[in-house]
């Protein structure tokens, strides 16, 4: 799957997308950040509290307990501020 | 006709005004709102970010749920991206319809969606540091007056 970050969860992991191979396990956003939570100390901050986070799913906004599979594109994000 | 682009560069409020006339007469009110880099606090620049593609789905989204509920004739969005300084604008939103109520309505509405559901955020520079502007529950309370 894509995974795209941005602002401060681009910031504290370092980077603003990567491609992933997730483990079948990984059938919603929840389980994909626990998965990514293991990756290392930037991920585990990111997503230590997932209340300052947002989720998109195909370029939707979506909840945490939104389905993926290995064909989406995931985006994580602070609630936004535009305009 | 709606337009809605995403761009680095500034835009001529004038030149986005007037392509909202349809110069024929069917058009009888034109409603906007620019939104510009408040200098408060030392601000030293404001870096816009985007979600590419998204942006512009969201907006579009936003573009047809207000055509549903006005009556609006032309449309147009333009969000900057990139570091600002204050005094620069960032957004333009501006409304043809036939009547004001119409038009400003739907500006503010497309404002507060803007506000609230367009994936771009803010990065304040100040003498201090550097800061992720967050998200204003002033915001989220003023878009619950459109559902």
């Amino acid at each position: 799957m894509k995974l795209l970050y941005f602002a401060w969860v681009r910031q504290k992991i370092g980077c603003s997308e990567e491609d992933i191979a997730a483990p079948s396990t990984v059938t919603t956003v929840t389980a994909l950040v626990e998965f990514l939570r293991k990756r290392g100390a930037g991920y585990d901050a990111a997503f230590r509290d997932v209340k300052f986070l947002r989720v998109a799913v195909n370029q939707e906004h979506a909840g945490f307990d939104a389905r993926i599979g290995p064909n989406d594109e995931i985006a994580f994000f602070p609630p936004v501020t535009g305009g | 006709m709606s337009e809605i682009r995403i761009q680095r560069q500034d835009f001529d409020p004038g030149a986005e005004l007037a392509a909202l006339n349809d110069g024929k007469g069917g058009t009888g009110a034109v409603a906007s709102f620019i939104g510009l880099v408040r200098g408060d606090d030392g601000l030293i620049a404001m870096t816009l970010d985007h979600y590419p593609g998204m942006c512009e789905s969201e907006i579009a989204a936003h573009i047809a749920e207000a055509r549903k509920r006005w009556p609006i004739l032309a449309l147009r969005i333009v969000h900057r991206v990139g570091r600002l300084t204050p005094g620069e604008r960032i957004v333009f939103v501006g409304v043809a319809s036939s009547h004001r109520h119409a038009a400003f309505q739907a500006a503010e509405f497309l404002m507060d969606y803007l506000k609230t559901r367009a994936p771009f955020w803010k990065l304040e520079e100040r003498p201090s540091g550097e800061n992720w502007v967050d998200a204003r529950s002033e915001d989220d309370e003023s878009i619950k007056r459109w559902r």
